[in-house]
């Protein structure tokens, strides 16, 4: 009732107000089909994908299918695609193809079975480096974009300073000034929340005003934080921070993620300062939406295209990055293939056994290429400008 | 003008404090210590740890060691704990080593990019752009480390050329010609693959604003008039595309002193990136220190010169 009321007042009819007759997930499918690079880009990704979750299936456990650490040290450096000399062998010993599909490598471990435990490495470092950066750059951009012209205030400056440099102290060692300071911090805090409370208080020292001065605004705290990051040489960081710490995987991802993350930050809060000043945002908020609902449920849904690009080309540097890492023999622990160390290690029989090199150096070309293409594909369809045109 | 220097020359020297400091934190929370470096070392009593504890100050609280740090920093008398010897002395030595590589390195990604960029954006969607457009992402994602032995591999068995090291070794007795030629084949390789990824980038940059700058209303009133293809192409929108690219020349900065980790290590090239390397394994951490603080300076300078020379070109930004 109220419906049909709403219509009259407007003046459209009834099929003007149906919603469009193309879902959005559709209209970007007819798009992204018509691009041949991105669609073979998506292709190679699913075979990636697949790879990666045979091969761990294939390689893991105690009593794996095809064990890429079995060390046959007669059939050393054979080419792709020989054939095992079996009167040599243990059963065990024997690959499960029958064939040594990639060769084998200078201890005579069969390539194949390593490259498929490497795929696993290549694709959790790719996705979990640029989960941690998007997550990162959604939360830090969307706080620079939304509560952007905010205030930070010289008492809330003040007591953070104090709390991490107490905490600092307290973890390198020197316990008894950083327990002081913490003390201090808390008791500073305590203090001025007190002030803020209490009236009387508030009559009796008036000074206190000076503390809460706003210095600057949150928007200039986080943009000036992603300068700061900006100005490290990215992959020397990198390297030095997985040098330091203990060799993992984990690490690796943890540390490429926390070291990209400003690209991100900075789309989102591009998009947000606009998406902020428009009218569903103004009508939300005029409904009495909450904060948190308004940015997740009608912001980062509309700021998310970009993001999405900039994850996928992110997922192929990290990728790179990764391989690199373990080129120069950071990462992954040794017995443990990735497909970095097996090119890393090949690299001394470069002229005798070719194989070593190019095995593992054209699958990451594959699928770095796949996910830039993909990227790339993303970035034209997503673009509302080329959208109209069609 | 005036303030606009003076504000961002101030908001920069905060920038590298801060920079200063996050780095420092970094290290020196990292777990482990330099001073065990080699435990299993004979010659590594507890009296010598001692020593070399309180010789570079690492028995000092954190903050004392950051003053001491940067305080020794700015006067020069910094030393590399792995051979005592001043860092600004050794960075400088393999500078000179890398300057070499980033300036042909730099000379060629600028070279080349802006013909193949021009070029595909006037053949928009036609044979050239497309195969133009392959080969950036194909440079774009191959493994610096795995495309450096491909060309090893092509260059050695094909043209039968030493390429590995910066010259090579024991070849002083012969001509001079011989031993320049010798130099330039050691330069080419690393350069090349020092030079493909901005290459690609670049290219793709170039082709997308001479794109943007061909859809614009005076180029097509240029052709309406019907002035030869050539000179719309060239004298009309190449000018304006260029625009955005004079500001690029200061975020070439940083690049003098990063050098290419992975591509030195692979040619044996003594530059400033396998020094780094080398830092980092030894746990030496005054030149780790020194390398990131002057890369975070060169960084902050290129930016700075950027926005200037985008004030001095643009006469619409007014700041």
């Amino acid at each position: 009732m109220n419906d049909e009321r709403e219509k009259a007042i407007l003046g459209v009819s009834d099929r003007e107000v149906l919603p469009p007759a193309e879902g959005r997930l559709r209209s970007f499918w007819r798009l992204f089909r018509k691009n041949r690079m991105a669609m073979a880009g998506l292709a190679v990704f699913g075979l990636f994908l697949a790879t990666a979750l045979v091969g761990l299936v294939l390689t893991s456990g105690t009593d794996p299918l095809m064990d890429p650490a079995t060390v046959r040290l007669q059939e050393k450096l054979r080419p792709p695609l020989s054939k095992p000399n079996l009167a040599m062998l243990r059963p065990k010993e024997v690959p499960a193809l029958g064939v040594y599909l990639f060769g084998t490598d200078d201890l005579g471990r069969d390539v194949f079975a390593r490259m498929l435990q490497g795929a696993w490495v290549s694709l959790t470092v790719g996705f979990v480096a640029v989960g941690i950066s998007v997550i990162v750059g959604i939360f830090l951009g969307g706080i620079a974009g939304y509560y952007g012209p905010r205030p930070v205030r010289a008492d809330r400056v003040g007591a953070s300073v104090l709390l991490t440099l107490g905490a600092a102290l307290l973890f390198t060692g020197s316990g008894v000034t950083g327990g002081a300071i913490l003390v201090a911090g808390h008791l500073f805090l305590f203090w001025d929340l007190l002030w803020g409370r209490v009236p009387l208080l508030r009559e009796k020292m008036p000074w206190v005003r000076v503390l809460r001065v706003p210095l600057f605004s949150v928007d200039t705290l986080l943009m000036r934080l992603v300068d700061i990051m900006l100005c490290f040489p990215s992959f020397f960081l990198i390297l030095t921070v997985v040098a330091l710490l203990p060799a993992s995987i984990y690490n690796i991802m943890i540390v490429i993620g926390l070291t990209s993350w400003m690209g991100t930050a900075r789309f989102v809060r591009a998009e947000f300062l606009s998406l902020r000043e428009q009218d569903f945002v103004t009508a939300a908020r005029a409904l009495g939406v909450g904060d948190l609902r308004i940015i997740f449920r009608h912001m980062i849904p509309n700021a998310v295209a970009p993001v999405l690009v900039s994850a996928t080309i992110g997922i192929a540097t990290a990728i790179l990055t990764e391989a690199g890492l373990s080129f120069l023999g950071f990462g992954v622990p040794p017995p443990h293939a990735t497909w970095g160390n097996i090119l890393s290690d090949g690299k001394r029989f470069i002229f005798d056994a070719p194989w070593l090199t190019f095995v593992p150096g054209v699958a990451i070309l594959v699928v770095v290429l796949s996910f830039n293409l993909f990227g790339e594909g993303l970035r034209d369809t997503l673009n509302p400008r080329l959208k109209e045109r069609h | 003008m005036f303030s606009f220097i003076a504000r961002s020359l101030i908001q920069k020297v905060i920038t590298l404090f801060f920079v200063a400091v996050i780095s420092f934190l970094i290290i020196h929370l990292a777990p482990g210590d330099p001073s065990q470096v080699d435990p299993l070392n004979p010659k590594f009593t507890p009296e010598m740890v001692e020593r070399f504890r309180s010789q570079f100050h690492l028995d000092e609280p954190l903050h004392v060691q950051f003053a001491l740090f940067y305080k020794d920093l700015f006067t020069g008398k910094t030393v590399s704990w792995k051979d005592n010897r001043p860092v600004l002395d050794k960075i400088w030595e393999r500078f000179l080593n890398s300057l070499p590589l980033f300036i042909v390195g730099t000379l060629l990604t600028w070279t080349l990019s802006f013909p193949v960029g021009v070029a595909s954006a006037i053949r928009r969607g036609g044979l050239y752009d497309r195969t133009a457009t392959f080969l950036s992402y194909l440079l774009i994602s191959i493994p610096g480390f795995f495309f450096a032995y491909v060309m090893i591999i092509f260059v050695v068995t094909r043209f039968h050329v030493p390429v590995i090291g910066m010259e090579t070794f024991g070849l002083n007795a012969s001509s001079w010609l011989h031993a320049a030629m010798d130099r330039v084949w050691h330069l080419l390789l690393p350069s090349i693959l020092g030079a493909t990824g901005g290459i690609a980038v670049l290219s793709r940059y170039v082709r997308s604003q001479m794109l943007e700058v061909e859809g614009q209303d005076y180029v097509r009133t240029a052709k309406a008039k019907g002035l030869p293809e050539d000179q719309v192409h060239y004298r009309h929108a190449l000018r304006n595309a260029l625009l955005p690219f004079v500001t690029m020349f200061g975020l070439v900065l940083p690049g003098l002193i990063g050098g290419s980790v992975i591509i030195e290590s692979i040619f044996s090239w003594p530059g400033m990136g396998r020094m780094a390397y080398e830092a980092i394994l030894a746990r030496d951490y005054p030149v780790i220190l020194t390398v990131n603080f002057l890369s975070a300076v060169l960084v902050l300078v290129g930016t700075f010169i950027s926005d200037l020379l985008y004030l001095v070109v643009d006469p619409r930004i007014r700041l």
